[in-house]
């Protein structure tokens, strides 16, 4: 069987997860913060299959299939928003969309 | 060290080194092409679950359409030449933001470490007893059987949720466009 336990899984989603927060702190590209998101959810995803393995149960992989089919809508809508965003201020950094600063 | 042990470090390595590559990198294409190497890594560890199934709709749905979606709106905007000009981030905001991050793997971390009570499962060998009466199995036919009886009604909402962000979708774009009156 296999040698690898759960928590290498976990401390494994945990870090993607991490990373992408990472990235949706830091980056100012808001294509880039978008991309940091997919990768916050695929860190979810993995802890939610190990538990759902774990448990020799199966609602946690179901709940990954709903996961991924909000996750496509959410980016399809998301760079919609962000085309209009974009032909009206020319830009994709978010340091240009600072209308209520000051 | 087993060959699963072996694939489980590779594949560990690529899905997280390509997300560091991808937070890291200046120009959105590469970006995006660190992002596919980090969601086939996760595919491939989906695999060693023994998701199959997931781990199919992971290449297809992310690696497929969201990644290509990505690219080609990358193309549209045309980003890449300006943004590989200028820093990725501020000091001051990078400082915040791997304080932040740090914060909460080490956060994350902790919790399983600690959580769980006594049962301290999370060490443990992966397969364990049933406990459920819908329990995992590698077959897609359970995977459809659970949709289609304990899950009916999330799938048609998620399904009612799909056709909301299509027409969303088409109306953001259409109302953008310069020549707008109605």
């Amino acid at each position: 069987m296999l040698t690898i336990t759960p928590y290498h899984f976990l401390i494994l989603s945990i870090l993607l997860v991490g990373v992408g927060f990472l990235g949706l702190l830091i980056r100012r590209n808001i294509l880039l913060m978008l991309m940091s998101l997919e990768l916050m959810l695929n860190g979810i995803n993995i802890a939610l299959i190990t538990f759902s393995r774990v448990g020799n149960n199966l609602d946690g992989s179901i709940f990954v299939f709903f996961i991924m089919t909000v996750a496509a809508a959410e980016v399809a809508v998301g760079l919609a928003l962000l085309v209009a965003l974009f032909k009206k201020r020319r830009s994709v950094l978010s340091d240009d969309m600072a209308l209520l600063k000051n | 060290m087993t060959s699963v042990d072996f694939l489980f470090w590779i594949f560990a390595i690529l899905s997280v080194g390509g997300g560091v590559c991808m937070v890291f990198s200046k120009h959105p294409v590469s970006a995006a092409m660190f992002m596919i190497v980090s969601l086939v890594g996760v595919a491939a560890l989906f695999v060693l679950l023994e998701a199959f199934f997931l781990a199919v709709l992971q290449v297809l749905v992310y690696a497929g359409a969201v990644m290509v979606l990505f690219l080609f709106i990358i193309m549209l905007l045309d980003v890449g030449p300006n943004a590989s000009k200028q820093k990725i981030t501020h000091l001051k905001t990078g400082m915040i933001g791997i304080t932040g991050s740090l914060l909460l793997i080490s956060t994350l971390i902790l919790i399983v470490e600690n959580g769980g009570g006594t049962s301290n499962f999370v060490h443990s060998e992966l397969p364990m007893q049933a406990t459920n009466s819908l329990e995992f199995s590698t077959n897609i036919s359970a995977f459809g059987y659970g949709l289609m009886t304990k899950y009916m009604l999330p799938i048609q909402i998620s399904g009612f949720m799909l056709l909301a962000s299509m027409i969303g979708v088409i109306i953001l774009s259409k109302r953008s466009s310069p020549h707008d009156d109605a």
